[in-house]
This record gives C-alpha cells, structure tokens and sequence, in this order.
C-alpha cells in the first residue's frame, strides 16, 4: 500500500466503519440508558424539576469554590485540556472543512498560530493530568486500563494532528495525515464503549441531579 | 561540435560569456542550496566537463516533459547545457528515425558503456510486451538493455518516476515506473506533471560538477528542489495561516488571492519547487495564477481522492452513513432497552419475599 493509498483508504472506507461504530454505538448506550426510565412521579413538585434540570446542565460547568480549592491543580488542567480540544477540533480551518461537508454546517476559522499554540498547550495539560494520575496514590489506585485508553485515544490525534501540521519529518506528509485521521477514528471507535462516553451521558446526569434538586418536594 | 570538447569550450563557442557562465553557476550553487564558495568549484568543474554521453528513452509519455525542458526555457543557458550534453537518442529530438535511430542509441551505448547518463520518461507497461514498442523492442527489455550500461538513471517526470497518469487506477497497461524495474542502479527521479526545466539542469549540473547523484529524499528526488512543500513556500501561506481561504473561483476570497487549501489546493502535502523557481522563466506558478496545486510530483496524484477535494475532506458519503448508522444504533438501542426492561419485569416478577424462616433454613 503506498502512502496515497493508505490516506484514501483512512479517507474513505475506515472513516465509513469508525463513523458507523461511533455512531450506532453512542446511539445505543444513549436510548438504553434513556429506556431504564424514571420512577413516576405521583407528587406535584414545588419547584420545577424541568427548570432545575436545564439549569444545572449550564451551572455545572462552572466548578464551585469548594471544588476549586480542594484540587485546583485538576480543575485548572482538566479545563485546560477540554477547551483546548475542543477549540482544535471546531477551530482548524481543515476540521471546519470536514464539518462542512458532513453537516452542512459553517463557521469562521480561527488563526492557525492560535490553532497551533492551543494545542501544545493541550498536550501539556494531558501529560501533567497523566503524571497527576500516576504520582497521586488514590488517583493511581482507582485507575484501571480503560483509563489509560481514554487518556491515549484522547492524547493521540493532537500529538499526531501537530505532527502532521508541521510535517515532522517522521513520515511522508500523506502518512502524517493518514495517521492523524486514523487516530481520530480510533478514538471514534473507543468512545462509546469507554468513559469517553461522558461526552454524552454528562447532560443527563446533571439534568437528573438538576431536576432531583429543582423538585423542592411537594407542593402543599 | 566534437564529443571530447569541454564544457567550457562549447559554452563559449555558443557566445555564453565568462561572467554569464558564472552568474549561471552561482545561481546554480544557491538553487542547489550550495555554499558561495562552491561556485568556483562549480565553475571549475564544469568547465572542465567533457560532454556526457546521454540517451533518452521515451515510454508511455505525452512529450509534455520534453516539451517543457525544450520550449519553455529557450534560449537560456539552462537550455544551452542541453545542446552541449551529446544528446545520443531522443526520438523526438533527433533527425534520424528508423534504424539509423537505433542505430545511434546502440553506437552510444557501446561507445561510452558504463558512462552514460540516461533518461527516462513515461512510465512502463507490463501487462503485455506489446503495448508499447519502439523499433518492435518492446519497453521493458529496450529499458532493461539501455539500462544495464548507464552509470546513473534520471527517471524525468512522474509517469518515469512513479507510473503517472498510465499508473492511475485501473492501470490497464500494468504501467510501472524505472525504479520498478531497475534495481541496480542508481535512480533520481525528476517527478512533475511535467518537471520544471530548471530542476532536471541543476540535476545533470550537479552531476557533471560532481560526477555523482545529489543528495535524494525517500523518493529519491533531489533534495534541493524537492526538499520542502509548495505550501511552505507559497505567497499564499499567511492567508492560510490567517484562516482566509476561497471558497470558489470567482468569489471574493479568490479575488483577493486568498488560500487555495478549501478549493483542493495538494500544497501541504506535495514536495516541488514550484513556489521558489516558477514556470515560464519566472513568471508564476499554478497557484499564482488561481488554481489549487495537483500534487503532480507525488506519486498517485491522479488517484488522490479529487483535484478540488480538500485534503481533510472524507472521499466517501458520510453523511448518509452517518444518517443510517443513527438509524440503526436507535433501533437497537430501543430493542436492547426493551430487552433490558422485559429482564427487569420477570426478575420482579420472579422476586420472592425472604421470610424469617426462609433465613432459618439456611442455618
């Protein structure tokens, strides 16, 4: 296989199976979880348990004081790392392009340099979360595989994304390229099965604990 | 004109002056990303030269590297090295034709065996022998003979280099390229749809000067012309970098020259001086003149997914799959979840209250 035959390959037929395994499999893990249902509410609710739910789903992202204190230093680099992936992922003139054809969807691009540095910035945060994970006792003792895997799935497309921005010279350019692709796929492929998952399942949790707190008992 | 006359001599017979000579060397030393020191040497050894011996063979080909190497140029002194190498064989450039033709070729090769320079362009078929022939010797062998006495092999353009357009898919001739076939000497490969004439000169420049292949990347291009990415080089690349791109040919980003990267452009992957040297003594490049970059020194350019596909783009649906496999997961996630909810159901249902005497029982 030549290089230009394995980015058409990654482009193409790999991109088809990851985006069908991610895909089915988030839907699945979504509608199961949905299906396990509630207990019936036969009280009426003081508050709204609708309004407490939405709300929590925006509240939670701000962490409170508390939380903040007690660990900052996983605070700081959990946001760090999250935003940052994030802005690579819907920021890069390239991904846009990719986003654009699939949904149809457009937005303006942000500048490469930010791009570039937003990255870095990114790998740094997850290899400190990593040596957090590793040095802390607890953090160490409560860490299985599957958290490892997360973590690389997770790691891999900005490490080998940069690689093949700045055609480091570890490989042909087409085979920077393929290989970023195929560690996106790769983490397509891991997410719905992984903790990854939280991506999805994390505004039903809060709108759960949002609704459980907005009920305010029974209305008298 | 005489075969052992020096390079000098004919240069200067042809009216080049001294200083135009140099001037060439310098800017031959600093294309070739050479030292200023090395011009002298440059000079020196040229002068020197003797007139290599040099066959071209001609395969699947359209001419158009020919052409480029013979028109654009003319008559600079890029284009005077040419008439000073002893063109042995060309089929297109000769005035023999016929037997007297191989003729020549065959002279040059018992003459000067395990000296001469060839050339290569066009790629090779080997689905069958009789696709391509010339003189009723079909490629493969003529390659294979011509081969077999060559002290260097320059595979000129990307069908020579890594199959070309005869190459693309579904290669219905079985069209290879020289370095598929040859294994045993050495091989640079000029590739470019076609090469830019300067870049296949500097090479045999080198060549003369040195009397040794230059410095080859993992294509085994010349790394002085092929040793960064039309993107790295190109005018364009702070627009790039500022995420202005065109978004068609005609619209306002195109007008004002923005990126071509969403219109297709191969530039950040495709490795050519393109951006450095340009086209037509300088004028411009594909990409200067509107149009996103091909990729045409790359090998398979022809099948890399779409000349106006952007490289991050999928080269398949995704979307419908993505629609069905939405589908799909919904369905089995309501079956799993009706599955899982019936399970419940009979685990409620089968529950049975332990009493106190059950508990005692145990005991």
């Amino acid at each position: 296989m030549t290089e230009t035959e394995l980015l058409l390959w990654v482009r193409g037929p790999a991109l088809q199976v990851a985006t069908v395994i991610f895909l089915v499999g988030v839907a699945v893990r979504f509608i199961e979880i949905l299906m396990l249902g509630r207990q019936k509410d036969l009280a009426e609710a003081r508050g709204s348990a609708l309004a407490g739910g939405l709300r929590t789903i925006v509240t939670r992202s701000v962490p409170d004081r508390g939380t903040i204190q007690r660990s900052t230093f996983n605070v700081v680099a959990g946001y760090v790392f999250h935003v940052g992936f994030f802005v690579v992922l819907l920021f890069f003139a390239p991904h846009i392009l990719l986003f654009h054809e699939v949904l149809g969807l457009n937005w303006p691009a942000l500048p490469t340099p930010v791009i570039d540095a937003t990255t870095v910035v990114t790998i740094i945060a997850l290899l400190a979360v990593l040596v957090h994970r590793v040095l802390h006792p607890v953090m160490r003792f409560l860490s299985r595989f599957q958290d490892y895997l997360a973590w690389l799935v997770t790691i891999l497309p900005l490490v080998t994304g940069y690689l093949a921005f700045h055609r480091v010279g570890v490989a042909p350019p087409p085979t920077l390229i393929a290989i970023h692709i195929l560690s996106v796929e790769l983490l397509m492929v891991v997410f719905p099965f992984t903790k990854l998952m939280h991506a999805v399942t994390l505004f039903m949790a809060r709108y759960y604990n949002g609704a459980i707190a907005g009920y305010k008992g029974v209305k008298s | 004109m005489s075969k052992d006359e020096t390079l000098g001599e004919a240069l200067r017979q042809q009216g080049i002056s001294r200083r135009g000579f140099l001037k060439f060397c310098a800017a031959t030393a600093s294309m070739m990303a050479l030292p200023p020191s090395m011009v002298p040497a440059i000079a020196a050894a040229l002068e020197k030269a003797r007139r290599p011996s040099v066959i071209w063979l001609s395969f699947q080909e359209c001419t158009g590297c020919t052409e480029s190497l013979t028109r654009s140029h003319s008559p600079t002194v890029e284009g005077l090295i040419f008439d000073v190498i002893s063109l042995d064989y060309h089929h297109t450039l000769q005035a023999a034709s016929g037997t007297a033709a191989e003729a020549a070729r065959e002279t040059a090769i018992e003459e000067n065996y395990g000296k001469y320079l060839l050339i290569v362009d066009g790629s090779i078929p080997t689905a069958n022998p009789g696709y391509s022939t010339i003189a009723g010797v079909s490629n493969v062998d003529m390659l294979k003979e011509v081969a077999k006495g060559a002290a260097a092999i320059v595979a000129v353009g990307s069908c020579a280099a890594f199959g070309g357009i005869p190459h693309a898919h579904p290669n219905p001739t079985g069209a290879v390229s020289v370095s598929d076939l040859v294994k045993d000497k050495p091989i640079i490969n000029v590739p470019g749809c076609p090469p830019i004439p300067v870049v296949i000169s500097g090479v045999l420049l080198h060549y003369l000067t040195f009397g040794a292949i230059p410095e080859l990347d993992s294509l085994s291009r010349p790394k002085a012309y092929y040793g960064q990415s039309i993107h790295d080089r190109c005018y364009r690349r702070p627009f790039y970098d500022k995420g202005l791109f065109a978004e068609g040919f005609d619209d306002e980003g195109a007008k004002k020259g923005w990126c071509l990267y969403k219109l297709g452009c191969k530039g950040p992957t495709t490795y050519n001086a393109c951006a450095t040297t340009k086209w037509n003594a300088g004028t411009s490049f594909p990409i200067e003149s509107g149009h996103p970059c091909l990729g045409c020194s790359e090998p398979d350019f022809w099948d890399g997914g779409g000349f106006y596909k952007a490289l991050s783009m999928p080269t398949e649906d995704i979307s419908r799959t993505a629609v069905y496999a939405i589908g799909a997961g919904a369905a089995a996630g309501v079956a799993l979840g009706a599955l899982n909810r019936a399970k419940k159901a009979k685990a409620t249902k089968a529950h049975e209250k332990v009493t106190i005497n059950d508990l005692e029982k145990g005991n």
